[in-house]
């Protein structure tokens, strides 16, 4: 493998609401440039915390105790702000998880997407437009002028995400975090954005951690795959080998409890509750 | 909704969102009625001058307590009768428009703004700035709003102005509350996060991303906040603390035909009923605005 674009290492973090529970265990994982790498877990896993970490908007009730986050070599959590702000939202952008509620109802699109462009950029308006429709025209958007001036409620789910992620790679960034970016779409529509993302990326050269709880989509689109539970990592490594060999009895049960559409009358097969109750203990004693 | 289908995938021409939001009003009944009433209410007060029959403020002890027109005893150009002093009861209740709503709007319009700024910055920053603030609306909240104002109109000095003051401090708290509240679920949205990680600063995220989201529930608020500022200012010229004696207003009014309830109720009845439908059509306008604008905000 080449040199990591970024590096988590032993990053463990806490939330102050409640009892403090940690929501992140010694995370260490590497991004290579211009891959895919899938961030899977259940709810409450931390997948969240760490694509929000790398976005560096973490919310306060929320404390990073010790850990590295190495972006090209450098720790972005002892960076001053000066330098961070190249990096957040601008080297590190990110397609967000429901473009529903993803876009503000009451600005237009071209405004949405030109954001960036104008405030990183320096772009004025028509600098800024003629860039606007090149990225709608790159993720497939025709009647671009029309999109631009239309609201977002205007825009069926499928139209805003796509132009939710022409807005991700419209500063040319090296990382863009996906956080689920297909689970509040159907299927077919998924499988149009997944394929797009792949596109976007490969035309780009821009690596993505994409965080999901889809063990199907992660199949289609990442190079490799860490699996968290509870706030740790509990495997990682290429997909292949982990989807076809899991080393892990909880990425077992995970892939066991997917839908089999070649065998409906088998049902559903939740993971069973003494491997989680036991996995948690086993987690419990690496975050402490 | 729309669906997420492959078919729609072209995107749906529309209006705009003013033009979308205009025709979501006008299929309000509510606000059709609330509205026009104020409306032609605002006209009535701007051409008062051309609109009165009579000068509102001449007195004629010949033409004392005549009885409104269809009455026995009725002038025919008295519509509404005349006080004790012969002064003509429509043309003051014309004038005392003027008053009412000057009070109604720049009084709800400061209390918005006050309410809405601290709501922002409450809903926004959290942690001891949300804690100073809502404290402060808490305290504010136990005081009783009537005597409040007069106590502070009567700090204050009698007059129009101390009266808008009086209410834009006393009911700011109302704003704040519902500004902090929606501050606080749209920074959680999305497109707020989006804001921050690209670096916008705090400010332009409020003015942008937020406060636009926030208007629809603000419109509602401050025109039943009119409302509320018609009543108060009533009770304070009522009791004799709003503008002075010869300028007309329905509180005054009605204090005057008070004494005469049971020789000549007209002069009391008449600006009862005007500040009557003053208040409902600003709360039908509130209620209609929120009926018409949320549902489109929440798409």
């Amino acid at each position: 493998m080449t040199a990591p674009i970024l590096s988590i290492l032993r990053l463990s973090a806490v939330s102050e609401l409640g009892n403090a529970e940690p929501i992140l265990r010694n995370v260490s994982l590497d991004l290579a440039p211009s891959e895919t790498l899938g961030l899977v877990g259940e709810s409450g896993a931390g997948k969240s915390t760490v694509a929000k970490a790398l976005l560096g908007v973490l919310p306060r009730t929320i404390t990073i105790t010790q850990g590295e986050i190495l972006f090209e070599g450098r720790d972005l959590r002892t960076l001053p702000r000066r330098e961070t702000r190249a990096i957040f939202g601008d080297a590190i952008t990110l397609v967000p998880q429901d473009p529903m509620t993803a876009l503000n109802p009451s600005r237009r699109i071209e405004a949405q997407l030109t954001d960036g462009l104008r405030l990183r950029r320096g772009m004025n308006a028509r600098e800024a437009h003629k860039r606007a429709l090149e990225l709608l025209a790159e993720v497939h958007i025709r009647d671009s002028e029309r999109v631009l001036r239309a609201y977002p409620h205007q825009l069926s789910g499928g139209m805003r995400q796509r132009v939710l992620i022409a807005a991700a790679f419209a500063l040319e960034p090296k990382i863009i975090v996906a956080d689920e970016p297909t689970t509040a779409l159907d299927v077919t529509v998924q499988k149009q954005i997944l394929r797009l993302m792949r596109q976007m990326q490969e035309a780009h050269g821009t690596a993505v951690i994409f965080v999901t709880h889809d063990l199907g989509v992660v199949a289609q689109i990442c190079d490799r795959v860490t699996l968290l539970f509870a706030g740790a990592v509990i495997e990682s490594g290429a997909t292949t080998d982990i989807l076809s060999a899991p080393r892990h009895a909880y990425t077992r049960a995970l892939i066991a409890a997917g839908p089999r559409y070649d065998r409906p009358d088998a049902g559903l097969k939740p993971v069973p509750e003494a491997l989680v109750a036991e996995l948690r203990l086993e987690v419990e004693g690496v975050g402490r | 909704m729309t669906d997420a289908s492959a078919s729609s995938f072209l995107a749906a021409s529309g209006p705009s969102l003013a033009s979308r939001r205009l025709r979501a009003l006008l299929a309000e009944p509510k606000v059709i009625i609330g509205g026009g009433l104020i409306l032609a209410l605002i006209v009535i007060a701007l051409f008062a001058p051309w609109i009165a029959p009579k000068n509102p403020l001449d007195q004629d002890l010949m033409l004392a307590s005549l009885p409104p027109a269809g009455l026995a005893g009725a002038e025919p150009s008295y519509y509404f009768g005349t006080d004790d002093l012969g002064r003509d009861v429509l043309s003051r209740l014309i004038y005392g428009a003027r008053i009412a709503l000057i009070v109604a709007f720049v009084a709800a319009s400061l209390a918005a703004l006050a309410g809405t700024t601290l709501g922002l910055l409450a809903g926004w920053y959290r942690g001891w700035v949300d804690g100073l603030i809502s404290r402060l609306v808490d305290i504010w909240m136990a005081f009783p709003p009537v005597l409040l104002s007069i106590l502070l109109v009567a700090v204050l000095g009698a007059g129009v102005g101390s009266v808008i003051a009086a209410i834009a401090i006393i009911d700011w708290t109302r704003f704040c509350r519902v500004v902090r509240a929606e501050t606080m679920a749209q920074a959680e949205a999305d497109y707020v996060t989006a804001a921050r990680a690209i670096g916008f600063p705090p400010f332009h995220i409020l003015m942008r991303e937020i406060l636009p989201n926030v208007v629809p529930a603000l419109l509602a608020l401050v025109s039943l906040e009119m409302g509320i500022a018609v009543i108060v200012e009533a009770i304070l010229s009522f009791v004799g603390l709003s503008v002075s004696s010869d300028t007309p207003t329905w509180g005054g009014m009605i204090a005057e035909g008070r004494q005469f309830i049971h020789q000549t109720w007209w002069v009391f009845a008449a600006p009862l009923a005007a500040l009557f439908a003053t208040v409902l059509a600003f709360n039908q306008l509130g209620d209609g605005l929120r009926r018409a604008l949320d549902p489109v905000l929440r798409r």
